[in-house]
């Protein structure tokens, strides 16, 4: 932690866009915990949650509660603008990768492979938090 | 018999905005003056339009109020917007409608003014509401993966910059592989009055150049201008009635590429993987044949995923290949955007699709600056990618032969 004033925290992130699709997943974030979604039929776990599974077509999918641990895919620090900030892919343990930004974390320390964990960042008043994931 | 567009149509027109900065007309003016130049270089006239195509820069809903600005009178329409890509896209969409006998001459237009949009307008500049439908009801809302990926600000450099992370991490691939790439299309640039940048720039100028996102800097970006471009894709029987050298399409391919699902994400790839293999197995050559390569270059990363998933070279060794100077005209095995490309020239609108089919066409007819005319280029690509290439894009592939 040795640059806290370019501490990427400074961007503030927007409330996330939601559909009736989608809510089921806020309305648990709110609650503080992270679901993926998984295919009954074919048992593959898939992201962005969707009712209908796109590996198998089957619309017989299920929410499944994530630890929300994982390594970091790919990443990279935005340096233009006011507020750095690190976006990237972390694959959870369960086998998908998704978008985040990463937290509390040297901006020029993180790598490839390596293993953070989901920490909710919240986006204010009763809005709910979204997925942010610091290191281990 | 498979249906194919291999033969069934001719790039018969081009014609590139020689502007860079264009804060005197308006947008439809600008897509008007590209159409008239383009079929002006053909030798035809709107009159004998009976398609045309445009992607979201046009303005207006889809292609209704430019047709109509420009008077024309179709048989045959499509606003198929795929990024940066489109044109490409268009121009094999084109020769599809022209191989099922739909249409005989489509004009295909980009212009845009990022920086001059608002010029001369005074207190007009002030923007209103839109009056114009965009999009479905619910917007943003409605797109699927938005609350799930729009939050994190993502742009196309950090998004183009994790592809770059992950095949360095992957293959070893270095920011000097990738800064040889913009030196190539510098050493191109530099004989092109037009280009937005002339200079010629060394490897160390790259890396010296500002850090914009991880781990691409200022000079492994494209540049930002105004302008356009059209084009006038053709059946054989107009081609062969004009007076232009006569410039066939041979093969095209499309595809898309998105995290799918969030199971086999790979960003050491493109679609071009897909769109190549389409044109390349309907052109019936390979990728040694070619002998020019426009390849779209919003990023360095971007041209040395494509080149890799072209086949040029194999996934990995991209690289190597850019290396020391093999994409420059002259000087190395593929002369790649011979105008200095998205990176020195033009990527008007934020998009560098058409200008990569003409300059593949210039080179074709023989009609590039002597500096960088490649000798007997009967074989020329020209393909693009269009979108974010670490989330979602789509790609286009056209390859055309000279007779
Ligand atoms: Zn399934």
């Amino acid at each position: 932690m040795t640059d806290l004033e370019s501490r990427p925290t400074k961007r503030s992130i927007p409330v996330p866009n939601q559909n009736l699709e989608s809510k089921p997943f806020w309305d648990a974030a709110k609650d503080g915990r992270f679901l993926i979604k998984r295919c009954s039929a074919c048992d593959k776990p898939h992201w962005y949650p969707r009712t209908m599974c796109p590996f198998c077509a089957s619309t017989d999918t299920e929410w499944v509660e994530s630890k929300g641990e994982g390594v970091i895919y790919a990443f990279s620090v935005m340096r233009r603008g006011t507020a750095p900030y690190a976006i990237g892919y972390v694959t959870l343990d369960e086998g998908v990768s998704l978008l985040t930004n990463f937290i509390d974390y040297d901006l020029d320390a993180l790598e490839i492979g390596q293993r953070v964990r989901l920490k909710w960042s919240p986006t204010g008043q009763s809005n709910p938090p979204v997925f942010t994931f610091a290191p281990v | 018999m498979k249906m194919s567009v291999k033969g069934k149509a001719y790039v018969a027109g081009i014609w590139e905005h020689p502007l860079r900065y264009i804060p005197h007309r308006s947008t439809a003016q600008v897509h008007a003056q590209c159409a008239k130049g383009a079929l002006e270089d053909a030798g035809l006239s709107f009159s004998d339009v009976d398609a045309y195509f445009c992607a979201d820069d046009a303005p207006g809903y889809g292609a209704w109020s430019l047709a109509d600005y420009m008077g024309l009178k179709l048989k045959h329409a499509d606003s198929t917007r795929d990024g940066g890509s489109s044109y490409i896209v268009h121009a094999g969409h084109a020769a599809e409608a022209i191989a099922a006998g739909k249409c005989k001459v489509a004009l295909i237009t980009l212009a845009g003014r990022p920086l001059g949009s608002r010029a001369g307008l005074g207190e007009a500049a002030i923007r209103t509401e839109s009056v114009v439908p965009q999009g479905s009801h619910g917007g943003v809302d409605e797109v699927p993966e938005a609350g799930f990926e729009g939050i994190w600000g993502y742009t196309t450099h950090n998004t183009y910059a994790m592809c770059a992370m992950r095949h360095m991490y992957e293959y070893g691939t270095t920011s000097e592989q990738l800064a040889w790439i913009k030196v190539a299309a510098s050493h191109h640039a530099q004989w092109n009055e037009h280009a937005r940048l002339r200079n010629v720039v060394s490897v160390e100028d790259v890396l010296e150049s500002p850090m914009i996102a991880d781990p691409l800097h200022r000079m492994d970006c494209c540049v930002t201008t105004d302008g356009g471009g059209a084009l006038v894709v053709v059946a054989p029987e107009i081609a062969k009635s004009l007076k232009r050298p006569l410039v066939k399409v041979i093969g095209h391919g499309e595809a898309l590429k998105g995290p799918r699902g969030g199971l086999d994400l790979d960003l050491t790839a493109s679609a071009g993987v897909w769109s190549g293999q389409q044109a390349f197995t309907e052109a019936g050559i390979t990728p040694t044949d070619i002998k020019y390569a426009s390849i779209y270059d919003s990023f360095t990363i971007t041209v040395l995923m494509e080149l890799e998933d072209l086949g040029f070279c194999r996934k990995g060794e991209g690289g190597k290949f850019v290396a020391d100077g093999n994409l420059i005209s002259g000087v190395g095995k593929l002369p790649f955007n011979t105008d200095g490309g998205g990176l020195c020239n033009n990527h008007p609108d934020s998009r560098g699709g058409i200008t990569k089919v003409i300059e593949a066409v210039r080179q074709a007819r023989g009609e590039a600056h002597s500096k960088v005319q490649v000798p007997n280029c009967d074989l020329v690509i020209a393909h693009g990618t269009g979108g974010w290439l670490g989330t979602r894009h789509g790609a286009g592939t056209l390859i055309m032969e000279r007779e």
